[in-house]
């Protein structure tokens, strides 16, 4: 790893002010990405720029038809959350799914938006739910958040503060898990939201993509055998050791089913 | 730069100047000379350094020590009696032969010390998915899924 300059701000303001200071500079939430990323040099920034003391980033609230997690609550935390539970079961148990249980003790939702990863579990909860992804500047529509692989609409030394979820009727998240990183092959959220089914897709692609042809027919009858014969084009799907990305392809018309079949439950 | 690091590891105050790269693992072993809390990959798979952080078992190679800083730190070092008798979930790893060259053991105790904080009568599929980020290459899993059984039962007392 490369050596670099350490922060550790008490406030959202300090850190962005830091952050506007230093071009190379990075925010450090959990760590389970970042700090591994530096040791392979695929990441060398010149200041570490660390969120963990700042407690307005931390926390849950749930009101009314709403769920705000802010930015460094841990995916345990979101996994054990009675409230979560309570008024979005899916997303509990998404995050419940993430890793392993030191992984979920260190990860945060921020980390893991920010991140992008096209293998991530939380990006196909925020846009399955149409959350929006609260910053330090703006709020962001989760159809609006994420551009690419590992490429979102933050700008440099832009900060996540928290997500509000909108709770749902029904709705469930299944994934086709690799078995030894537990990230996901293929991940298929769906919500019935009241006003419209969402179907967001994590792992096929470079980024978490929405599947508008299941939306139609899950809104027209909200049943397994509704989405059972529709495809997804393999063309621009992942391909590598894991899976081929017809193979991809397959498993999103299959995980749909079964994230449909579990939200009816 | 360096900078000052100060935490609380086995009940005890420390305080350092580190480099701010120096990961927890590195702080913990080479600095404090606990040895105990092992590096098996570098990479975040192994669990073989797994220590805990405010009560949570963390992977402490993937974190700079900075990310402790204040935090109250526990080591496999820290959780005997200090007149040496084992801790419940070590003498249950002791007595179900819960492992071979003992390489994961101190990261799988630490681990399935939290686990059994929530869950002090696991089924066998609880314990098998709390050890999704723990790998041995000796045992075959069998025995210790079986010492950490019981040793949840017998924290629970
Ligand atoms: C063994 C292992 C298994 C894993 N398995 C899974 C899995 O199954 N599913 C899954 O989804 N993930 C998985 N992960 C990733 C894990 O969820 C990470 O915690 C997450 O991707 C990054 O979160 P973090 O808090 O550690 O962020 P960090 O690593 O600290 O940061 C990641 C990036 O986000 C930026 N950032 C952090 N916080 C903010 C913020 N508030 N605002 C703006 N930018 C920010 C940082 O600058 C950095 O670029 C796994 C990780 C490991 C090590
Ligand atoms: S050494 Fe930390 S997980 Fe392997
Ligand atoms: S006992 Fe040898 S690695 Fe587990």
């Amino acid at each position: 790893m490369h050596a670099f300059n350490y922060h550790r701000p008490s406030s959202v303001n300090d850190a962005a002010a830091l952050a506007a200071k230093q071009a190379e500079g990075k925010l450090l939430a959990g760590g389970q990405s970042l700090v591994q990323a530096m040791k392979l040099r695929l990441a060398s920034p010149s200041d570490l720029i660390d969120l963990g003391a700042i407690g307005d980033l931390k926390g849950i609230k749930v009101d009314g038809g709403s769920v705000s997690i802010g930015a460094m609550t841990r995916h345990a935390e979101v996994a054990g959350s009675a409230e979560v539970k309570k008024a979005i079961p899916a997303l509990a148990y998404l995050a419940s799914q993430i890793g392993d249980r030191q992984v979920r003790n260190m990860g945060t939702l921020g980390g893991s938006l920010a991140n992008a990863d096209p293998a991530a579990d939380y990006p196909a909860a925020v846009l399955g739910l149409g959350a929006t992804v609260v910053t330090n500047k703006r709020k962001i529509a989760a159809d609006d958040f994420f551009k690419g692989l590992y490429e979102t609409a933050l700008q440099p030394g832009e900060i996540i503060t928290q997500v509000s979820f909108p709770a749902p009727k029904r709705a469930a998240y299944v994934k086709f898990k690799n078995p030894a990183s537990r990230f996901a092959i293929v991940g298929v959220f769906v919500a019935d939201t009241g006003k419209g089914v969402r179907v967001a897709v994590t792992g096929a692609g470079p980024s978490v993509f929405r599947v508008a042809d299941m939306e139609k027919a899950l809104g027209a009858k909200f049943a397994p055998d509704a989405v059972a014969g529709i495809k997804v084009k393999a063309d621009g799907l992942n391909t590598d050791l894991h899976a081929s990305a017809e193979y991809r392809a397959h498993l999103v018309t299959v995980m749909a089913k079964r994230a449909v079949e579990a939200a009816l439950k | 730069m360096a900078v000052r690091v100060s935490m609380t590891v086995n009940g005890k105050a420390v305080s350092a100047e580190v480099e701010p790269r120096t990961l927890l693992v590195t702080f913990i072993r080479e600095h404090l000379g606990l040895t105990g809390t092992h590096v098996g990959c570098d990479t975040a798979q192994c669990g073989a350094c797994t220590i805990h952080m405010n009560g949570k078992a963390i992977k402490a190679c993937s974190m700079v020590a900075m990310q402790a800083q204040d935090a109250n730190v526990v080591t496999i070092e820290g959780v005997a009696k200090p007149d040496g008798t084992l801790h419940p979930m070590q003498a249950a790893f002791k007595e179900h032969h819960g492992l071979q060259c003992g390489f994961c053991t101190p990261g799988m105790v630490m681990n399935a010390i939290d686990f059994a904080k929530s869950h002090p009568n696991p089924s066998e599929q609880e314990v098998r998915e709390a050890l999704e980020g723990n790998l041995c290459r000796c045992t075959g899993y069998h025995n210790i899924v079986k010492a950490i059984t019981a040793g949840a039962k017998a924290m629970a007392g």
